[in-house]
């Protein structure tokens, strides 16, 4: 795995008037790896991605794709030879068919291959003569993503990919990312499916109101995410946790639900310090990490 | 070779293809000279990133247990079963010492300590015929 970056966000904002769509994002994203944006609706995942792809103008901040500006609509197009793209449907012309869309778009890529095309086609059994209004939405998706992997990107960005998708669909989609990432291809995909992104991610960045609120990789989560739930006979000394690795600390009557990033035995050994009568360290989920990094509406 | 992996059991993903690994070399489920499939087509299969993948199978050849051949695949490797009764020793002093340790903590002596093993030893009997 690289460490050369992707994608990289400085301060990133785009407000909509007075409604701040991303607020202030830091986000980087590694080469040579699969990661995951999860979010909301409406948690700014598909604005932040527009302005990586130069779609819409920040507010202020600064970010790059591959290295070149995205604010710069010269080195944002130079970026993009290298990125491809899978997100709503209408990024496909519906009055061609699927091969006059195949041979339209590789009329724009030098680096394009015929055989992978072809290949695809045949995987993903895609009617070639058939118009893409005509197509299905699985299908309409996997020829998007022939779209994108026939040109051997760096880079590929899809938004919520697997909307729509029945579960075989998804399946399949899921080992495609899987093997062009082992191909090379860097992948950022957005969305709130968390278990699939809980099993191809190696990395995964949660976006809440605009912000991001946590980044981490699946193997961190896996090995030091960990909930301490400890249980009092008098009331729960909710206060008395305020120690180095502590996320989140609920607390209900008695008992107190420690959210720990690294130092779970730490925790466990201060609760037993305190009197506490029960103690558990359980692993914790994707989706429970999620759930209480994103705040409700109110 | 089936592996069954859980994303949400507090172990990063590829120590458990690494353990399920181990543990059917020693049970005899993987064979010396067996072969493993290649990192993309497994990450394929269980729907895993490579890097996954990757990391699991070059910590098992660092290990001398899996060995990698370019194009080929993952082959078994016979060095690691003559280490196999080094390893599984180690191993058993790791989980005799915390047991030592947690029965200390209770308050048992020594003596008392020892004695169990033996009592235990002694009316266990010999073990059953596949196992230790």
């Amino acid at each position: 795995m690289s460490d050369a970056r992707v994608i990289e966000t400085h301060q990133l904002t785009k407000r909509f008037g007075q409604f701040a769509a991303v607020e202030a994002l830091d986000l980087n994203v590694r080469a040579q790896q699969i990661t995951g944006f999860l979010g909301r609706n409406g948690a700014g995942k598909s604005t932040t991605i527009k302005m990586l792809l130069g779609m819409t103008h920040p507010t202020s901040g600064t970010g790059s794709l591959l290295g070149k500006a995205i604010d710069d609509p010269k080195e944002n197009r130079e970026a993009r030879r290298n990125v491809a793209y899978v997100g709503e449907d209408k990024q496909l012309y519906p009055y061609f068919t699927v091969e006059e869309l195949i041979r339209f778009t590789r009329s724009f890529y030098a680096d394009w291959r015929p055989e992978v095309a072809q290949r695809l086609l045949g995987d993903y059994e895609l009617p070639p003569k058939r118009k893409v209004r005509a197509l299905s939405k699985g299908m309409r998706t996997k020829l998007a993503l022939l779209l994108a992997l026939s040109r051997k990107p760096e880079l590929l960005i899809l938004d919520e990919p697997s909307e729509g998708l029945d579960p075989v669909a998804i399946e399949e989609l899921l080992q495609r990312l899987v093997g062009a990432a082992s191909e090379g291809t860097t992948i950022f995909f957005s969305s709130h499916q968390i278990a699939e992104v809980e099993r191809i991610a190696d990395r995964v960045c949660i976006i809440d109101h605009g912000m991001l609120v946590e980044d981490f990789s699946l193997d961190e989560l896996q090995q030091d995410y960990r909930r301490v739930t400890l249980g009092f006979a008098t009331s729960a000394p909710v206060d008395e946790f305020r120690m180095p690795g502590i996320r989140r600390v609920h607390r209900a009557d008695r008992q107190l639900s420690v959210l720990v990033r690294g130092n779970a035995d730490a925790v466990a050994a201060h609760g037993r310090s305190m009197n506490a009568v029960s103690v558990d360290v359980v692993p914790i989920s994707l989706r429970e990490v999620f759930l209480e990094s994103v705040r409700s509406e109110s | 070779m089936l592996f069954s992996l859980n994303p949400a059991a507090g172990t990063p993903v590829y120590l458990q293809l690494m353990q399920q690994v181990r543990h059917a070399v020693e049970t005899g489920v993987l064979r010396q000279g067996d072969l493993l499939p290649g990192i993309r087509t497994l990450a394929q299969e269980l729907v895993v990133s490579h890097n996954t993948v990757a990391k699991a199978y070059s910590e098992l050849q660092h290990e001398g247990l899996l060995e990698l051949r370019h194009g080929s695949g993952a082959y078994i490797s016979a060095r690691r079963n003559s280490r196999s009764n080094e390893e599984k020793l180690r191993l058993a002093q790791q989980r005799v010492r915390r047991l030592v340790e947690s029965l200390q903590e209770d308050g048992l002596s020594e003596e008392a300590i020892s004695r169990l093993f033996e009592a235990e030893l002694f009316y266990a009997g010999p073990p059953a015929p596949g196992t230790g």
